[in-house]
């Protein structure tokens, strides 16, 4: 497998199966890790940063979950790569603005990503499709295991693992869930929930994490303590505020369906039409009427479309995406043309 | 022009925004302006953000000198990143970083996963307190014999448990 791969591929976790799907887009579990006496990135001189990559390259290729898997070189990779491994949501912008010997590693079906001399030594997440916190911890923490038994981490009894941030100390671990909500987004609830759900210590944020902000009625939550409780109550946590947002959507949905039916109706198939027909169309535009597709999708009144195409769409059509399907750089008008041909070719079966 | 994000490249993307209702001229490389096209805000997460949520100034007050041994990480460097130089930096600032933690996690002490490496000494820990308690009925039933033979037990444990910690400092 190689980097120009990847574009011919679905990632696993884009593939709407799970449980929640039709609201959940994915779950993602990701930790954060230090070598043992290893200076942290901030301060690490160059050498040091070649040091850890050199010690963690043989154990990262020889662990059984990891084989087969792509070692990419990121100080290496042009800048249409960069934003490319971004957009699929396998590195961190962070990793691709930093600098000096930075790596990432990336699992067959893209489930696994590993990135080296990121804020810390090393971050490992895994994506599944849906609801499935759980299993996404069970997959991590076993590759975080078979690498841990070999080299070792940074920790202490007191503070647990030891993070260049405090932030992230304790567990590291980050739990995050995708969501779509574009029915509390269309029924003016969203605002109030986001604002309940940050006072009881948890993130809301964009499709791109942090520093984004929600489009296309894409939200992402995520847990904002590390430290003092353990990785099973983070998550359980979490799944029970994601399942009563879970629950305030479907009775939105409910309430769509039963109240404002001619309007929502509408709106999906103007969303529909501009979709399928138009001839040019940006990102931002793009991303709002797939969103309200979906809707449609979700609310039956579109019949023969899955929503792992628009799962898909969301990632196909972002600008790096369009110039390695095309094979060359696109400037912005000529993606826009691209963007709305990808859309056209896809939906319109 | 430098680019309004990264500082680096040469703004080639001009437009204007609408930013908490006031109209904005960005100027932006190639780069920056995909990066803000692929969803939403590109990555403005600053070290200042970090240093405000923690409040650094009120970690590490002027007067406090003290460096890092293994990383000369010192107050001046946390303000500037929001990040620790080291993971003997929670050692050497403990002190400093205690509180700071009880207010960002609500707790300053892990009951999280444990590496195996470091399991044997969190089972010795309650052993210790199991003998602890014992010892303690022992005396309020006034098996003196039964007592001393826990207390022994104990002050063994205890030995142990400083010497693998002073062991596992130095190899950190
Ligand atoms: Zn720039
Ligand atoms: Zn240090």
């Amino acid at each position: 497998m190689n980097l120009n791969d990847l574009i011919t591929q679905t990632s696993e976790w884009l593939k709407g199966t799970g449980a929640h799907s039709d609201i959940v887009i994915s779950s993602r579990i990701r930790l954060a890790r230090n070598l043992i006496g290893a200076t942290f990135n901030s301060r690490a001189s160059e050498e040091k940063r070649n040091e850890i990559i050199s010690l963690l390259r043989p154990v990262i290729k020889s662990t059984d979950s990891l084989r087969n898997s792509l070692w990419i070189d990121i100080d290496k990779l042009s800048r249409l790569d960069l934003q490319f491994l971004i957009e699929r949501h396998l590195i961190s912008h962070e990793l691709a603005g930093g600098e000096g010997a930075r790596a990432a590693i990336i699992s067959e079906m893209e489930t696994i990503s590993l990135m080296i001399n990121e804020e810390d030594h090393l971050r490992l997440q895994t994506i599944q499709s849906g609801l499935a916190l759980m299993d996404a911890w069970r997959i991590v923490n076993k590759v975080e295991g078979e690498l841990a038994d070999r080299i070792g981490f940074a920790f202490s009894q007191e503070f647990g693992y030891l993070t260049a941030c405090p932030t992230n100390v304790g567990t590291g671990m980050r739990a995050s869930v995708m969501l779509h909500l574009p029915s509390l987004v269309i029924t003016r609830q969203i605002e109030k929930i986001s604002q309940a759900v940050a006072k009881i210590g948890f993130v809301v944020r964009g499709f791109y994490g942090e520093g984004t902000e929600p489009i296309g009625d894409y939200f992402q939550i995520s847990n904002q303590v590390t430290l003092g409780q353990s990785e099973e109550e983070i998550i359980s946590n979490i799944e029970q505020i994601i399942h009563q947002i879970i629950g305030h959507e479907e009775n939105a949905r409910q309430f769509l369906l039963t109240r404002r039916k001619k309007q929502i109706e509408d709106r999906v198939f103007r969303a529909y039409g501009t979709l399928a027909y138009a001839r040019r169309i940006d990102s931002n535009e793009a991303i709002k009427l797939l969103s309200t597709l979906r809707l449609g999708i979700e609310l039956d009144f579109i019949k023969n479309l899955d929503h792992h195409i628009l799962n898909e769409l969301l990632i196909a059509i972002q600008p790096a995406h369009l110039q390695k399907l095309n094979g060359k750089a696109l400037t912005a008008v000529e993606r826009d043309i691209k963007r709305a041909e990808l859309i056209r070719k896809k939906i319109k079966k | 022009m430098k680019c309004e994000v990264c500082g680096k490249n040469t703004a080639t993307v001009h437009y204007t925004e609408i930013i908490n209702e006031e109209l904005r001229e960005m100027h932006l490389c190639e780069w920056c302006a995909q990066q803000k096209e692929a969803l939403g805000k590109p990555h403005f997460f600053t070290a200042e953000f970090l240093s405000g949520l923690f409040d650094a100034s009120q970690v590490f007050t002027e007067k406090q000198t003290e460096k890092c041994a293994q990383c000369g990480f010192g107050h001046s460097n946390f303000q500037k990143l929001g990040r620790l130089g080291c993971s003997e930096c929670y050692q050497t600032f403990k002190e400093q970083i205690t509180p700071l933690l009880k207010r960002v996690h609500g707790s300053s002490q892990h009951v999280g996963n444990v590496p195996s490496a470091h399991k044997g000494i969190i089972n010795v820990r309650k052993d210790l307190s199991r003998l602890r308690q014992e010892l303690k009925t022992a005396i309020s039933e006034e098996k003196f014999e039964e007592a001393a033979r826990l207390r022994d037990k104990i002050k063994e444990i205890e030995k142990n448990i400083t010497a693998t910690e002073k062991s596992d400092n130095e190899s950190q």
